[in-house]
């Protein structure tokens, strides 16, 4: 903060030295003329990264950010996980412990509902942080960050990729600390593998660039914050507790099961906990990516297409 | 500055503007608008708010699609060829775009990823040109801690990245002390001078308009009401104002007067003439001479040249404005006032 009190002095300095330099602007001037012209980039995504970097690193500055992004996920972890356990509902129920697991795994698949549990918060961790993808675009262009990068030859569609990207790079990071947030307090590990451990943060991947797609392409229009945070909240709450996040897919009425079954989040939800659980799933792991890897592309597809649209007006 | 519109009234054009028309909903914003810009040539362009100024630029630099109308900008099709356009214009738009949690030069930086410049030429092209505006010592500071006027030098700087032949400057002096916004008229007129480069810029300020540009263009309600040298709108409002003070008992010879070639209009109230005539400094001399010839006495005698604020005000009227604009603007101009004051 030092730097501020010398704001004035130094700005006043250069200010005279301008006129003086002069001369020596002069000669760069000559000089920059007679210098090739630069080779410019042109493929369709350069400026990708940059822009993906920007955002990201406006995250990672910030530690306050992540600290508090955490705070929600290891809030539910610990009420939901811990708390309001079903284990502990059955385990005052009288029952022997073999029955009380046979209960647990015909409806969780696991005898542990923390760890069935800790799957859903990563599922949770994403769709929140991707629900505020859409934000950055807001915010950029009402400060307008955003006419600055369309006056420039980077591709609309990296624009929007750029958001999904930082979007995907955030949840990617925060859910490998909930991960071991959540082994430390008590995930079954029973079951883990190199491979199984890839593959989940394979579908946070894809998770999270379907639903950043579909936040940041809700945005493109609006510049307006309060609409794109109601949006937020309209969205979040349904994809969350109409998935099986929180719940199994079996105890829930058949009606919400519907609901559950055209939800991209239980694809995710069903194909970690087959990953890092080996729980039994509700359809496949192929069946999962295919679900996954189509919810991803269609919607990144799409809000490419929209972004050429709406972008420039 | 001499004889501007000679200088620079044989290079090529670089901006042909024709019949451009941009329609929002029922409103529209620009109407027609034609224009040719010439390289080498400091543009202006004036109106008040919400007269299409900005969207113009806005169609100009690609990021509005025109309802109807064609444009070129450095030769090329600011529809078709959108890109190219991009490639080869500098936009400093009336915002301060930058993150104030980057640094100055990892700022320009970026600006230099999006137009795809390799870093090998960025990397000491951003430092030369964080040289030009006087922020080389700045450069590794966030931006959060600039001033008003340093963000302002920033947004030129990073404006200059892609080594545009044309730039186009979206208010540059808004909200600025009248130290900071000498020296960005410094650095535009050095920008055209030492540079060579085409400049485009709207302004609010008549007198910034009159001391930089080469020609102006008047927009109001989204036409153009008028294009010319400063000096030629200047005179369109009838010339300069030449008043003459004689005796009270002295007979009455406004229509003597009248006939003196450069003359346009004489009015006498008291011991007063107030004459309007075109080339205040010729008619002046006549004016005396005559009343002397006529065996009269000159008391006194005051040139006034006329502003462009009156030629402003004459072809845009007096009439303060209170249309609806759009509240997105005016929450970034709040946003550019607030921090260029800081």
């Amino acid at each position: 903060m030092k730097a501020v009190g010398k704001t004035e002095s130094e700005e006043a300095q250069s200010e005279g030295s301008t006129v003086q330099e002069k001369k020596t602007k002069v000669q760069a001037a000559e000089d920059r003329r007679s210098r090739p012209a630069p080779r410019l980039n042109k493929s369709p995504i350069h400026g990708l990264w940059a822009l993906t970097l920007r955002d990201l690193r406006k995250w990672y500055t910030n530690p306050i950010q992540l600290f508090v992004a955490l705070i929600q996920p290891v809030i539910w972890l610990g009420l939901f996980g811990k708390a309001l356990n079903f284990g502990s509902f059955i385990a005052g129920s009288g029952l022997t412990p073999a029955q009380q697991d046979q209960i647990l795994i015909s409806f969780f698949g696991t005898t542990s509902y923390f760890s069935f549990l800790a799957c859903g918060v990563l599922a949770f961790i994403v769709l929140f942080t991707s629900a505020f993808s859409g934000m950055s675009v807001v915010f950029d262009r009402r400060f307008g960050f955003l006419n600055k990068a369309l006056s420039t030859p980077v591709a609309r569609g990296s624009i929007v990729m750029g958001k999904i990207f930082q979007s995907v790079g955030r949840s990617l990071i925060q859910a490998a600390i909930i991960l071991i947030l959540a082994v430390l307090l008590g995930m079954d590990t029973a079951h883990f593998s190199v491979l199984g451990i890839a593959g989940a943060f394979v579908v946070i991947f894809l998770m999270g660039i379907g639903l950043s797609a579909l936040f940041t392409m809700l945005a493109l229009r609006s510049g307006d914050w309060q609409t794109q945070m109601a949006i937020i909240n309209l969205l979040n709450l349904p994809l969350l507790f109409a998935s099986n996040a929180l719940f199994p897919l079996k105890i829930m009425p058949t009606w919400l099961q519907d609901v559950v079954k055209v939800n991209p989040v239980s694809y995710a939800n069903d194909a970690t906990r087959q990953l890092l659980l080996g729980t039994p799933g509700m359809v496949g792991l192929p069946v999962d990516f295919a679900v996954l890897i189509g919810f991803a592309a269609i919607l990144s597809a799409v809000g490419i297409v929209l972004s050429w649209r709406f972008l420039s007006k | 500055m001499s004889a501007p519109q000679t200088e620079t009234s044989l290079s090529p054009i670089i901006v042909k503007v024709e019949n451009l028309s941009k329609t929002f909903g029922n409103l529209k914003a620009v109407d027609n608008v034609g224009l040719e810009i010439r390289e080498g040539e400091i543009f202006g362009f004036l109106g008040p708010n919400g007269a299409g100024k900005t969207t113009t630029i806005n169609m100009l630099t690609t990021l509005l699609k025109p309802t109807s109308g064609n444009a070129t900008v450095c030769g090329y099709d600011i529809f078709k060829q959108a890109n190219e356009v991009r490639r080869n214009v500098g936009v400093v738009p009336q915002e301060y775009t930058a993150d104030e949690d980057m640094t100055g030069i990892n700022y320009i930086l970026l600006c230099a990823d999006l137009y795809g410049l390799p870093r090998s030429d960025s990397k000491p092209h951003s430092e030369e040109l964080l040289e030009l505006v006087g922020l080389q010592d700045a450069a590794n500071r966030k931006i959060g801690t600039y001033s008003g006027g340093m963000r302002r030098r920033l947004e030129l700087a990073s404006g200059l990245i892609n080594y545009p032949k044309l730039l186009f400057l979206d208010e540059p002096t808004l909200g600025l002390d009248v130290q900071t916004r000498t020296a960005v008229w410094t650095y535009i007129k050095m920008l055209k001078e030492d540079y060579h480069m085409t400049l485009f810029m709207t302004t609010h300020y008549l007198e910034e308009a009159d001391s930089l540009c080469d020609r102006i263009a008047i927009i109001d309600h989204g036409h153009i009401i008028k294009t010319g040298t400063p000096e030629e709108l200047k005179e369109s409002i009838g010339g300069d104002i030449i008043v003459v003070g004689v005796k009270e008992q002295d007979p009455d010879i406004s229509s003597d007067i009248a006939k003196i070639a450069l003359v346009k209009e004489v009015k006498k109230t008291g011991n007063t003439y107030r004459i309007k005539a075109e080339s205040g400094e010729e008619a002046s001399p006549r004016i005396t001479d005559l009343i002397e010839a006529k065996g009269l006495h000159v008391t006194k005698v005051s040139l006034t040249k006329p502003t462009l604020d009156e030629a402003y005000l004459e072809l845009t009227g007096r009439n303060l404005r209170e249309e609806e604009v759009d509240k997105m603007q005016m929450f970034r101009q709040r946003v550019t006032m607030n921090r260029a004051r800081s």
